[in-house]
């Protein structure tokens, strides 16, 4: 007798690997396995395809244990912590991290996500000048003028491009790509560069004063200087006059400004620029985010306590402050004494010194598939894959809320209730917290 | 002889796939060890396509291969990964960012192996 395979179609799936968060994939399951994914991009068909590669097992020291024992394992480090970090959280979801953030508040941890290391110097920014700003569907229903600067969507954001902003039809660019014009502005050619009307080169280090260069053009001043940035200044002023001609223009951004020197006063210089092209038009910016669910994280801690990243509650209230309480700079001076890392690989992807003292303090990993980080953890709690085997809600790029749909089984159990089961254990081994967190706080 | 460069990181299509096949797999591998660099640069360097070279910074060095790039010269490109992290300081100008694009490095010919 053959058993009747369980095959079926799960229609309208939201992508998690990337800010775009597209929301049209359809998933085809066969016997709990993914076998093929329709409409995704090559990124977002290989998080579904291999979702079953690499799964982590639940261990504590190197060996097995069940995910009970793990939770508390876990427990019994954060409650003896005394300057804990939790990070990560990029790639879950909603619910997941506001039990991280309760966590947080409960044990006086350092919180802190992958935004950190990737856009947190445009929120910065943001936070600095403010942000005229719009959605996806405004760019792509409206915006005939492009720009993609230190930013390669072509290969880190592959539908962006077809779904946003440079080929796709919408109510007032009907011919899609013929209305629009796109520049790529970068330090080299990348596949973003062959999208592009126009690309210009600029050298690195420059874009600070390529953006000053451009808002005092846009202002009606010259300059007397033949170029900037390795640019000729006609080309600087060709550019000003098509951004005021255009009628609705955007200018995106990425990491080739955040991660490089000047940080989050290039994001300030840019925004500027934008803010000083709406006096002769409409003009945007926006930064192109995410691995993952990178903004709902700063979304959820934003409105939890104030802020979107680096924030620290040993004092028993949040307080802000990157460099201080920011986790590269937490860990490359060795302050925490034990971390949970959840849905993100810290030691894979931190400087060589961050990742050191990762590795010799109390570690717990939380996450789907092994890493670098699992590697080396104290305590390994496999979870159901959020997006895959999880559902919940992320923030596409623009800060719209998409549901999360749970596609097939895990036998783990999610981020959000290992949390909320760590949180139990946290709770039943300090039971005088709860009454301690409601007495006034002393000053200072 | 080892020569001054400014690196650069980033995503690739490449690496954004191979990485659901884990950080150990060697597609991953080889994507994230492929430092890009000008042809022009390579032949001041003396090394040819899939040579190995060393890279060093004030906070550690690595040793990748080397593939012809369309990047400028004195530019060089890599894809985020393991060999890149040991180059990058924690230092983030107290911004919480490290200096992760735009890395001063030494580059010389790896003969050792």
């Amino acid at each position: 007798m053959t058993v009747a395979k369980e095959m079926r179609v799960v229609k309208d799936v939201t992508c998690p690997f990337c800010g775009v968060t597209c929301d049209d994939l359809e998933v085809h399951v066969e016997d709990g396995k993914i076998r093929d994914v329709k409409n995704a991009c090559v990124l977002g068909k290989d998080t579904f395809l291999h979702h079953l590669e690499g799964l982590a097992t639940p261990r504590i020291d190197g060996k097995p244990a069940s995910i009970e024992a793990c939770i508390e394992a876990a427990a019994d480090i954060l409650a003896r912590a005394k300057y804990p970090l939790i990070y990560g959280l990029d790639s879950t979801e909603l619910h997941a991290h506001r039990k991280a953030i309760e966590l947080a508040d409960l044990i006086g941890a350092n919180i802190d996500h992958t935004s950190s290391v990737c856009h947190a110097p445009s929120l910065q920014a943001v936070q600095t000048v403010g942000i005229p700003s719009c959605t996806v569907g405004e760019v792509k229903n409206r915006a005939d003028l492009v720009i993609f600067w230190g930013a390669n969507p072509a290969e880190a954001h592959p539908r962006h491009p077809t779904r946003y902003s440079v080929t796709v039809k919408g109510m007032f660019t009907p011919q899609g790509r013929k209305d629009r014009t796109v520049i790529h502005i970068d330090v080299r050619r990348t596949p973003t560069s062959r999208m592009a009307d126009t690309f210009i080169q600029i050298k690195p280090h420059s874009d600070y004063e390529v953006f000053s260069t451009l808002t005092a053009l846009v202002n009606g001043h010259d300059l007397d200087v033949s170029e900037v940035g390795g640019v000729p200044l006609q080309e600087w002023r060709d550019l000003v006059e098509v951004m005021k001609g255009a009628k609705f223009g955007i200018l995106y951004w990425g990491m080739g400004l955040t991660m490089t020197r000047g940080k989050y006063l290039n994001v300030v210089a840019l925004l500027r620029l934008c803010q000083e092209l709406n006096r002769f038009t409409k003009f945007l910016g926006a930064p192109l985010r995410g691995h993952g669910n990178v903004v709902g994280m700063a979304q959820v801690l934003t409105w939890q306590t104030g802020f979107p990243f680096a924030v620290n509650m040993s004092r028993g209230y949040p307080r802000f402050n990157p460099g201080e309480f920011s986790v590269a700079d937490l860990l490359g001076r060795g302050e925490v004494d034990a971390a949970l890392i959840i849905a993100a690989d810290a030691i894979g992807n931190f400087p060589a010194k961050a990742a050191q003292h990762l590795k010799s303090i109390p570690l717990i990993a939380v996450d789907p598939k092994e890493s670098e980080t699992t590697k080396v953890a104290q305590v390994v709690i496999p979870a159901a894959q959020a997006a895959v085997a999880a559902e919940g809600v992320a923030y596409r790029m623009d800060h719209i809320p998409l549901p999360l749909k749970k596609v097939v089984d895990s036998p783990y159990p999610s981020d959000r209730e290992i949390l909320d089961r760590i949180i139990a254990r946290v709770l039943a081994k300090r039971p005088d917290d709860g009454a301690k967190r409601a007495a006034p706080l002393p000053r200072g | 002889m080892a020569k001054s460069f400014i690196l650069i990181t980033g995503r690739t299509t490449k690496q954004g796939r191979t990485i659901h096949l884990g950080k150990q797999a060697k597609d991953y591998i080889d994507e994230v060890s492929a430092l890009e660099m000008n042809p022009a640069d390579m032949e001041a360097l003396q090394v040819k396509e899939g040579d190995r070279v060393r890279l060093r910074t004030d906070h550690g060095s690595s040793v990748v291969r080397c593939k012809k790039g369309t990047v400028p010269p004195g530019l060089l490109f890599i894809a985020y990964g393991q060999f890149v992290n040991a180059l990058v300081g924690p230092d983030t100008q107290g911004t919480g960012m490290p200096n992760t694009k735009g890395i001063e490095v030494e580059v010389e010919k790896d003969d050792s192996g």
